[in-house]
């Protein structure tokens, strides 16, 4: 290689990524400040955090406790995912451009969807305790809902990307919408979307445990219940018990997934 | 559209066929796409019953787009196409999907939904004549399954019947693709470079199918293709466009080497040529 440096093209955007990436550092130390985030009181507070986990060493005799509970968690996000896919199904046409009614209905299956996902779940669940009282159906709508907001916005998007061929063939056949939509875009869609609903049934598992906290029925509720009563040895049997369930639902549906596509 | 539209759009086309000679009529047919390109510049050519037209032209020329205006998947900016006396350009509706049903089409990617069936894919060019209700219950009357079959076995592949499209070779899936066009019964056949992903040989096997079907069933059919010598070996009349207009309309042996230069604005050469 030559000593003498050679004139380089000027690489462009050089100015924008420094102005980017000094944005970015001053926001972290701002909030970083702001949190009063302390890497000391993590060092200080680890003997109390080992104390606390020595007290949690598992007692199976709380087993029998979990599992009805613990049965109502996987129930409410099995029936969320199946009752959220339904509802959702429409609004997937609805709200993807190539195969929408018209541009007006469109934009406002979009904006549904939209304010759905921006909810988080366990605010739904709050306010939907605080409506129907506590159990487990609110913990069903609150994940339905959820369910909805990202099945619909994930399968639009598969929609959205699927070969147009069969669209314009059978346009050129004189079929009707629904009957294309049935014969040109569910065939190219149906494994995505079982696929979607296996990965939406796995988050929703997990937000069951969550849920319970506000009141909305499951595994949550004793969860807390164990917390309040300082049962340390139930509630390390419970973890573990959630650790173990959520592990072999997402190995089980990451197995299943791999096998349809 | 229920079962009685399709009726009388079967009874309008029986009368239309003694009526009318004059098939397909372009009138004045000027299309502006909303980039401000001209694609057609005021086309206006009648095709009687029963004729085989090859539309040769380079790429870019409007042999798509015209073909594509006779079953108004592109909508002329003014002037209209008229098939079996009926006005496609301004028909709406259950209006157009009768008259589409009535025009089959195949393309040159085949658009076909590959995780479907072979048969499933023919039946689907039965949706256009179905009761709604029969169409989303996917319960085709047993008639229309037969007669599905009946098409495979014309386009000679009856026993690729239940497997999966995409595990068809080009030729093959092509083929479906004009047994889903037959299966509609249809009057009119567009095909838009139907053998531009296919091997020579099999080139000419898929165009000795859709000319013989032609012969056949009596279907007038436009091809758009970009091969003189095989525009020469299957049409019986050849259409030649340039920049949006028509620069050469008659008979294969008119076509002459010189004539296609003149289409093509350039000399030909062997890429002009499919082969044997």
């Amino acid at each position: 290689m030559p000593d003498q440096a050679v004139a380089l093209p000027r690489a462009t955007g050089r100015v924008k990524s420094l102005v980017t990436l000094a944005l970015v550092v001053a926001l972290f130390v701002f909030a970083f400040g702001q949190t009063k985030f302390n890497l000391g009181a993590l060092f200080t507070g680890a003997s109390d955090f080992f104390r606390f986990f020595g007290r949690m060493a598992p007692d199976l005799t709380a087993l029998p406790q979990i599992w009805p509970p613990l049965l109502q968690t996987i129930q409410i996000a099995y029936v969320a995912t199946i009752i959220g896919a339904i509802i959702a199904i429409p609004l997937v046409f609805l709200a993807s451009a190539n195969t929408a009614f018209d541009p007006v209905s469109m934009w406002i299956a979009r904006t549904l969807l939209t304010v759905l996902r921006s909810i988080p779940d366990l605010l739904w669940a709050a306010l939907f305790v605080a409506v129907l009282g506590l159990g487990a159906l609110p913990g069903v709508v609150a994940l339905t809902l959820f369910s909805v907001g990202v099945l619909a916005k994930l399968g639009s998007e598969t929609v959205e990307s699927i070969d147009p061929g069969p669209l314009e063939a059978l346009k050129a056949v004189g079929a009707g919408r629904n009957r294309t939509i049935l014969f040109a875009v569910v065939p190219q869609i149906a494994a995505t979307m079982v696929s979607y609903m296996l990965y939406v049934f796995e988050i929703n598992v997990r937000a069951s445990v969550v849920i319970g906290f506000v009141g909305a029925g499951g595994i949550g509720v004793l969860l807390q219940t164990y917390m309040n009563f300082f049962d340390y040895p139930g509630l390390g049997t419970l973890i573990l018990v959630i650790f173990i369930v959520v592990l072999a639902i997402d190995g089980l549906s990451v197995w299943a997934r791999s096998r349809l596509i | 559209m229920g079962q009685p539209a399709a009726g009388q759009a079967a009874g309008g086309q029986a009368a239309a066929r003694q009526a009318s000679a004059r098939h397909i009529a372009f009138e004045n047919v000027e299309v502006v796409y909303k980039t401000g390109l001209k694609a057609l510049k005021g086309v206006t050519i009648d095709i009687p019953r029963g004729q085989f037209v090859v539309v040769v032209g380079l790429s870019g020329a409007g042999k798509s787009t015209l073909i594509r205006t006779v079953n108004n998947l592109v909508v002329p900016s003014s002037g209209r196409v008229v098939v079996n006396d009926v006005d496609v350009t301004h028909a709406r509706g259950s209006a157009l999907r009768a008259a589409r049903s009535d025009i089959g089409m195949i393309f040159q990617t085949f658009n076909l939904v590959k995780r479907s069936s072979v048969i499933r894919n023919v039946l689907s060019g039965r949706l256009g004549d179905l009761p709604a209700w029969r169409g989303v219950l996917s319960a085709f009357p047993k008639a229309d399954q037969a007669y599905s079959h009946d098409c495979l076995a014309r386009v000679g592949i009856p026993e690729k019947a239940y497997v999966r499209a995409d595990a068809l070779s080009g030729g093959q899936q092509q083929r479906v693709g004009i047994a889903r066009a037959l299966a509609q019964r249809p009057s009119v056949m567009l095909a838009d470079e139907p053998v531009a992903s296919l091997d020579p040989p099999t080139s000419h096997a898929v165009m000795s199918d859709l000319k013989r079907i032609a012969r056949e069933d009596g279907i007038t059919t436009m091809v758009n293709l970009h091969f003189i010598d095989m525009a020469r070996d299957y049409a019986d009349r050849i259409i030649g466009m340039r920049d949006g207009v028509v620069v050469f309309d008659g008979t294969p042996t008119e076509a002459t080497d010189a004539a296609f230069e003149e289409i093509y604005g350039r000399p030909i050469d062997d890429k002009d040529l499919r082969g044997a």
